[in-house]
């Protein structure tokens, strides 16, 4: 029998709003179990307190630097270079030999699994370099981590730039530095903020690498070169280690929390700016 | 200005224009007067406005771009060496066949080329601000809004503002690329009006598909067919007895 075509379309439509609706529910399920054994424990004393006895009692503040720190430096090092390095890519070089081994280059180290980030940054960071475990062998390493991200993401966002702008401000006596510097990052900046966003939830969220790098210490970092568990390693430890469920969750609230934060913000941030810019 | 009544802005000479060792104009010579409305006009592909991205330079951002010949401004080539490309563009101002406004403020697009010169005096600003929009007959349209973004004005009021983009610069001269390819008659109009009271500071370039438009906006017309100048002369006696067959026939619409 062959269905009529109002029919059929009543069942593609309804098939794809299961779909839709199932990928939905398992976002939801899965954020609601989270917040549903965690957030009863997140107590203010939780949020400012140092754990004791390794996590089972007191709470996650030192983590909660940790995790700020290592994830901050990381971006911050990594953005200026990622954005440097896509401007090069797409302004500064015709297409060649060149432009495509690092294209390729960035492609596959965006394609290397965390852990072995975290070995090499072991090995070179923290053993060769003498910087052992630390915040900062931990943010290079994450910093090597999210870079192609930033250099790909990037790369797409300027290359959106039309032509057409580039033209007039060189029309207009710019050189191409000032091209570059007031026309095109400023077009592009949307889609550069996304990808440095991006990075950021992905330094905090790194559980492997950092664990290599910036070790596990429980006490307060006091500067760059002392160790300091982030809030991913201490959700991983303290559950692996069957330390505090309850702690493990309430740990976990709080890292989606403050990701759930940061992408509403880089999206306000964003709506902002493209208002203004008028697209 | 700097430019006396008797010396051409721009003369060309024996230009050759080739983009991966392809000619696209060949061995040009023309002189571009003071105030006059130069038009351009041939079939497409005959190299009008590669010969406009010559005269600014803006021809060497395409890969593969070669020249052979010179353009002299003020007796030196502008291809030279220790050229200044970038106070060569502000005194050659471009305008596109599109209208191109940066995704700016009214005002922002028009101080863009002072501040790229690294003037930032507002007094300044707001003072050629005034009488660039005036020029392109744009003032009255936008003097309340300023502070507006350029894209919401309309395609026509768009490329009077490229114009007026450029005049704040005070160019010698404007080139400018079929600025009415998409625009309606009465747009058209005040641009044309504009061009007849800008030839009073500038000289002009006006590159067009547009035979009629050529007639009515320009003083000299010259007529390129493949990358050659077949004629240049009064545009009356370009257009009621041109000196050349192929002239003739493509005014009849034969070709192009």
């Amino acid at each position: 029998m062959r269905l009529s075509p109002v029919t059929s379309q009543r069942l593609a439509v309804g098939f794809m709003w299961l779909l839709t609706g199932i990928t939905f529910a398992v976002l939801v399920f899965i954020l609601a179990f989270i917040l549903v054994h965690g957030l009863p424990h997140v107590t203010w004393t939780f949020l400012t307190h140092s754990p004791a006895s390794m996590g089972r009692e007191g709470g996650i503040f030192p983590m909660i630097l940790g995790t700020f720190l290592v994830a901050g430096l990381a971006v911050l090092l990594a953005a200026p270079i990622g954005v440097a390095t896509a401007v090069y890519l797409s302004e500064y070089t015709r297409e060649g030999r060149l432009t495509l081994v690092i294209r390729f280059g960035a492609d596959c180290l965006s394609g290397v699994p965390s852990i072995i980030f975290g070995l090499f940054g072991f090995v070179f960071f923290a053993i060769t370099l003498g910087m052992g475990l630390s915040v900062l062998s931990g943010s290079l390493t994450l910093a090597l981590m999210v870079l192609p991200t930033i250099i790909r993401t990037s790369e797409e966002a300027i290359r959106a730039v039309p032509t057409s702008y580039r033209e007039v401000s060189l029309g207009l006596g710019g050189t191409r530095w000032q091209t570059v510097f007031y026309v095109v990052l400023r077009s592009a900046l949307p889609g550069i903020s996304t990808g440095i966003v991006l990075s950021l939830g992905r330094s905090i969220s790194e559980t492997a690498a950092v664990m290599l790098t910036a070790g596990s210490a429980l006490r307060l970092p006091r500067s760059l070169f002392d160790s300091s568990r982030t809030l991913a390693l201490h959700f991983y430890l303290l559950s692996r280690e069957g330390i505090s469920m309850p702690n493990a969750y309430a740990t976990a609230s709080v890292l989606i929390i403050a990701i759930l934060a940061l992408n509403l913000l880089a999206y306000a941030l964003m709506r902002r700016f493209a208002v203004k810019v008028g697209h | 200005m700097q430019t006396s009544a008797t010396t051409p802005p721009l003369a060309v000479q024996g230009f050759t224009a080739s983009f991966d060792g392809q000619p696209a104009i060949k061995g040009l010579n023309l002189e571009i007067l003071p105030h006059e409305r130069l038009a351009i006009i041939g079939p497409a592909r005959s190299g009008k406005t590669t010969f406009l991205r010559s005269l600014n330079r803006l021809n060497d951002l395409s890969p593969g771009f070669t020249h052979s010949g010179k353009i002299l401004r003020d007796g030196k080539d502008i291809y030279d060496a220790d050229v200044d490309v970038g106070e060569l563009r502000r005194k050659l101002g471009m305008v596109y066949a599109t209208p191109v406004p940066l995704p700016w403020s009214i005002y922002d697009n028009l101080a863009y080329g002072l501040r790229l010169a690294g003037i930032r005096d507002r007094a300044k600003l707001d003072e050629r601000m005034q009488a660039a929009l005036g020029y392109a007959f744009l003032w009255d349209e936008v003097k309340d809004r300023l502070h507006e973004q350029a894209h919401v004005l309309s395609g026509g009021q768009q490329q009077r503002l490229c114009i007026a983009r450029v005049l704040m610069l005070e160019p010698e001269v404007l080139l400018l690329d079929e600025p009415c390819s998409g625009l309606d008659p009465i747009s058209t109009a005040k641009i044309e009006d504009a061009l007849v009271a800008l030839k009073e500071k500038h000289s002009i370039v006006l590159v067009t598909n547009n035979t009629k438009q050529a007639a009515r906006a320009s003083d000299r017309t010259a007529f390129f067919l493949l990358g050659e100048l077949i004629e240049i002369g009064p545009t009356a006696q370009i257009f009621t007895r041109p000196a050349q067959k192929q002239t003739n026939d493509y005014l009849m619409g034969q070709f192009g």
